[in-house]
């Protein structure tokens, strides 16, 4: 058993002049939580990004269970055939910051349409994995309804169901809370704290402090592109180096 | 001329209008997305070949264009043109004018989706085919209908442009009416026939966009 669901080594990302990943190398077991916690501009985003291929990376190595996504060779990074990416795709999911739910479908069609028309999964059993999905995110009695009708916070929700029903093998989220009324915040966290305690894969960039400390089997702190300090949450919060007690501070002050 | 002529006349006529004005929508408004697609081609020959080609459609008289499609075939290729070409010139440059601003329409509607549509697609594993069909083209549809039904409401009054090549559709019946009975009415009575067929125009893409209203 691949004991490695992420492998991400020596990764670099530029946009023109401006480098906005250094190097980073982090990686993830599975059942593993990673939180990553950085001031603004940090690359935060742009990690998860190239790690979802969203960006392509200039320089590094990115592996998902065992499979190379991408390489490093003569300076030159190089992506695996179309083929294999569509592959691989399947292992990870992403949670956005706005949600990104699709306006003119339901809440049930956001959820099942890319097992059906993507996986190929017979539409009544993607639409059974669906409903218990929806019941267990509490939100079975709204299967019918357009996104535009629901709350911030029950968008969020659905959009972590649509990232499921794919069932992968690690899940990304960046700031899933940061769009959301402080009182729509909770509704959400509680659903990852369920997915954390299923033993889910996840790294999730957020400014949630107690949230990451109480979730997190490990914090990474990114700074100017590299990763500063990582370590458990009683590391990072209880020994921090100087930058990270600053970071720190901002959110206790 | 008695009524039952002038009726006839009218109503070959009105059906000329309404034939112009089908296959201009029918074959403009996919003609206008592939337009769209060449306009936003990341290829620079294809995307500057597009630009001026709409730029041209958009920036002359259409009936200028009428008069060079029905000659083009003669002055470009030395071909004789043959007797049933009017009407399909009449067409083909209806077309190739109302493709062109379709094709703009299409391009607004496209860049004003969210890049958070396709990243999420893309992120679910949707090819770019699913992505553009099942996803962005149906939002685009729904942001675009009012332009739409702009373009639709002056193509009804354009049809009268064809005229030009001598194909008498409403407006040109009702002129030739008009000028042999020294009458007024003909003229009238076309004038409500462009306003009639306009009202329904606009009724029925006002159908069409409630029908879109179940969702924002
Ligand atoms: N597509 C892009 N083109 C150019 N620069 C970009 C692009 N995307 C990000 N950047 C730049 O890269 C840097 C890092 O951005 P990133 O969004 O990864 O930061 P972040 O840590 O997620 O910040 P935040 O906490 O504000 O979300 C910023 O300076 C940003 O302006
Ligand atoms: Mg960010």
């Amino acid at each position: 058993m691949q004991d490695k669901v992420l492998e991400i080594n020596h990764m670099k990302k530029r946009f023109g002049d401006l480098t906005v990943l250094e190097d980073i190398s982090l990686s993830v077991k599975k059942g593993e939580v990673v939180s990553v916690i950085g001031p603004s501009g940090s690359g935060k985003s742009t990690l998860l990004r190239c790690a979802t291929m969203l960006e392509w990376m200039d320089g590094g190595e990115l592996i998902y269970l065992g499979e190379r996504a991408a390489y490093e060779e003569n300076g030159k990074c190089v992506y695996a055939s179309k083929t294999e990416l569509k592959k691989i795709h399947k292992h990870f999911g992403l949670v956005f910051q706005n949600f990104n739910l699709f306006p003119h479908y339901t809440v049930l069609k956001n959820i099942i349409d890319a097992p059906v028309s993507v996986d190929k999964v017979p539409k009544q059993e993607a639409k059974e994995r669906a409903i218990t999905l929806l019941k267990q995110l509490g939100l079975e009695n709204k299967m019918d309804c357009y996104p535009h009708q629901l709350s911030g916070g029950q968008q969020q929700r659905v959009s972590i169901a649509r990232a499921l029903a794919l069932q992968p093998q690690i899940l990304f989220f960046d700031e899933p809370t940061s769009a959301l009324d402080p009182e729509l915040t909770g509704e959400v966290l509680k659903v990852i704290r369920e997915l954390a305690k299923q033993h889910m894969t996840m790294i999730i960039v957020t400014h949630e402090m107690q949230f990451a400390r109480e979730l997190s089997d490990r914090i990474i702190f990114m700074e100017q592109g590299i990763i500063q300090q990582q370590g458990t949450p009683e590391e990072i919060f209880t020994a921090p180096n100087a930058r990270v007690k600053e970071f720190i501070g901002k959110f206790a002050g | 001329m008695n009524t039952t002529t002038m009726l006839q006349i009218l109503g070959s006529g009105m059906l000329k209008t309404a034939a112009i004005f089908f296959l201009t929508m029918v074959f403009s408004l996919p003609l206008g997305l592939f337009f769209s697609f060449g306009r936003m081609s990341g290829n620079v020959v294809i995307r500057t070949i597009a630009k001026f080609y709409i730029s041209v459609m958009r920036g002359t008289p259409l009936m200028l264009q009428m008069i060079v499609v029905y000659f083009a075939p003669y002055y470009v290729f030395g071909l004789r043109i043959p007797a049933g070409y009017r009407f399909v010139a009449v067409i083909l440059s209806f077309v190739l004018n109302y493709a062109a601003y379709y094709a703009e329409i299409y391009r607004s509607g496209i860049e004003s989706i969210p890049k958070g549509q396709y990243e999420a697609a893309e992120v679910l594993g949707y090819s770019k085919i699913q992505t553009f069909v099942k996803i962005i083209l149906p939002q685009v549809v729904k942001r675009i209908l009012p332009p739409v039904t702009n373009e639709m409401i002056t193509l009804v009054k354009d049809t009268s442009l064809a005229f030009v090549l001598t194909e008498v559709e409403m407006f040109t019946a009702a002129k030739q009416i008009a000028a042999k009975e020294t009458s007024i009415l003909p003229l009238m009575a076309a004038g409500l026939f462009y306003y009639l067929f306009n009202l329904v125009v606009a009724a029925v893409m006002e159908h069409v966009e409630k029908r879109l209203n179940y969702y924002k």
